[in-house]
């Protein structure tokens, strides 16, 4: 397989690591755009899902509005918002946070909502406020669906950072999009290679918070004995 | 904005359209297909769970412009490699919500279930299968309306579909065309998303009476 070793070779010359077009600054780029747009949108999605989960108000008009943000094609967006600005981030930051809300916020109601009403009463009648009710119950034992959508949102945003280089800008998508049309087919799998693992990188950061917040839940919550 | 080009351009568009709903559908069917059975070994083997699920976050972490430039050799430049591609990525959406909702089935009922004289194949498909739907219609949702919206970047390696009109937009720096692709295409979604709704009410209909 001559395009194994082509890549192999690719990846593994020290020259294309280095520099403005270099391997490193291509993926410290991919995750910038990545994690900004991750933080922004948990900023955004985080309180909404908790506000519907816990009062169950709205939950139909918010989960839909979710489905539609996530109906958009990404790809036609940044074809989009890339004419009000050439060249600039936001707008494609923008696009990117509108791709990982919806499932950080639908992830979010679904974990309150799972939440046993039992356990819930069981708080409320033990005097705890809505408020306490929220932060000391609900959200510790919906925090592995939680988590489960932030881990789902920061995959597709690795992902689909890739489509920005299409726009002209940077990140690991310039190996695919230029190996595409110029440099050569190695090229496009080095940047495949390396998104994939950024992206497993990040799952598997992920996979471990949920293994401790379980086992923190099963701490506190089964009995003893 | 040249309003005329969208009455000019009708049959295009609906080319494009059914191309789109065909890839989609197909997409939708092989992952379904390979999902079920993936899901039951991932809900029977424990061990086996982490590896298929790994294995699918792969798959899913590949962008799908490269994935689609892999399939290209073996599938050939056609709609092929996308429907391979975006099945692929239903997969860790699909695979995940069935594992989880038959592990949400309360013990006492697979217990009553058995009591009752059910053997293991007929309580997974007659008692734990129904009772997960729910957790695996929200999967489905979620991976019909990912991939139409995925279905566009399937263009870009000549698959046709609405994203074509991403494309040629780009290329001509024509606004409506984009918007139209925009527009139809999360109208789609809506149209599919409403239909595996109903569908899923007519399928189990104890779930329509709230929570």
């Amino acid at each position: 397989m001559k395009v194994i070793s082509d890549t192999f070779g690719w990846l593994t010359t020290a020259d294309h690591w280095w520099g403005s077009d270099g391997i490193v600054h291509r993926l410290a780029q991919h995750a910038q755009y990545s994690i900004e747009a991750l933080v922004l949108a948990c900023i955004i999605a985080l309180p909404i899902g908790l506000t519907i989960g816990h009062s169950r108000r709205f939950a139909f008009l918010a989960l839909n509005g979710a489905g539609i943000a996530r109906a958009l094609p990404t790809f036609g967006l940044l074809v989009l918002v890339f004419r009000i600005e050439p060249l600039a981030l936001w707008p494609v930051l923008l696009v990117l946070v509108v791709l990982a809300a919806p499932s950080i916020l639908a992830n979010t109601y679904a974990g309150i909502v799972s939440v046993d009403p039992d356990v819930v009463d069981a708080a409320r009648g033990m005097g705890m406020t809505a408020r306490q009710t929220l932060w000391r119950v609900e959200i510790p034992l919906a925090l592995p669906l939680i988590l489960t959508g932030i881990r789902s949102a920061a995959t597709q945003l690795i992902a689909t950072a890739t489509i920005a280089a299409y726009v002209a800008l940077g990140g690991l998508g310039r190996f695919i999009v230029d190996g595409l049309s110029v440099r050569g087919y190695y090229v496009v799998v080095g940047g495949a290679v390396l998104v994939a693992t950024l992206a497993l990188i990040s799952e598997g950061l992920f996979a471990l918070a949920i293994i401790f917040a379980r086992r923190a839940l099963g701490a506190t919550l089964s009995p003893r004995g | 904005m040249r309003w005329d080009w969208l009455a000019d351009n009708g049959d295009k568009i609906e080319r494009y359209l059914t191309q789109h709903v065909r890839m989609t559908l197909l997409s939708l069917l092989l992952g379904t297909v390979v999902a079920v059975p993936l899901g039951i070994v991932g809900h029977r083997l424990r061990r086996a769970y982490p590896v298929i699920l790994v294995i699918t976050s792969i798959l899913y972490s590949i962008p799908s412009i490269a994935l689609f430039v892999f399939l290209i050799p073996s599938l050939g430049l056609n709609e092929r490699p996308v429907v391979v591609g975006l099945a692929s990525y239903t997969l860790v959406i699909l695979v995940r919500n069935i594992v989880e909702g038959l592990r949400a089935v309360p013990a006492p009922v697979r217990e009553a279930a058995s009591a009752m004289g059910y053997g293991d194949l007929r309580r997974l498909f007659q008692v734990e299968f129904p009772l997960a739907l729910p957790a695996i219609v929200a999967g489905l949702r979620v991976a019909a309306v990912s991939t139409i919206s995925l279905v566009s970047v399937g263009a870009l390696v000549g698959s046709g579909g609405l994203g074509q009109l991403f494309i040629e937009a780009s290329q001509i720096d024509n606004p409506i065309e984009t918007w139209a692709g925009v527009v139809l295409t999360v109208l789609l979604a809506l149209a599919l998303d409403l239909i595996i709704v109903f569908g899923a009410r007519l399928a189990a209909p104890w779930t329509r009476a709230g929570r």
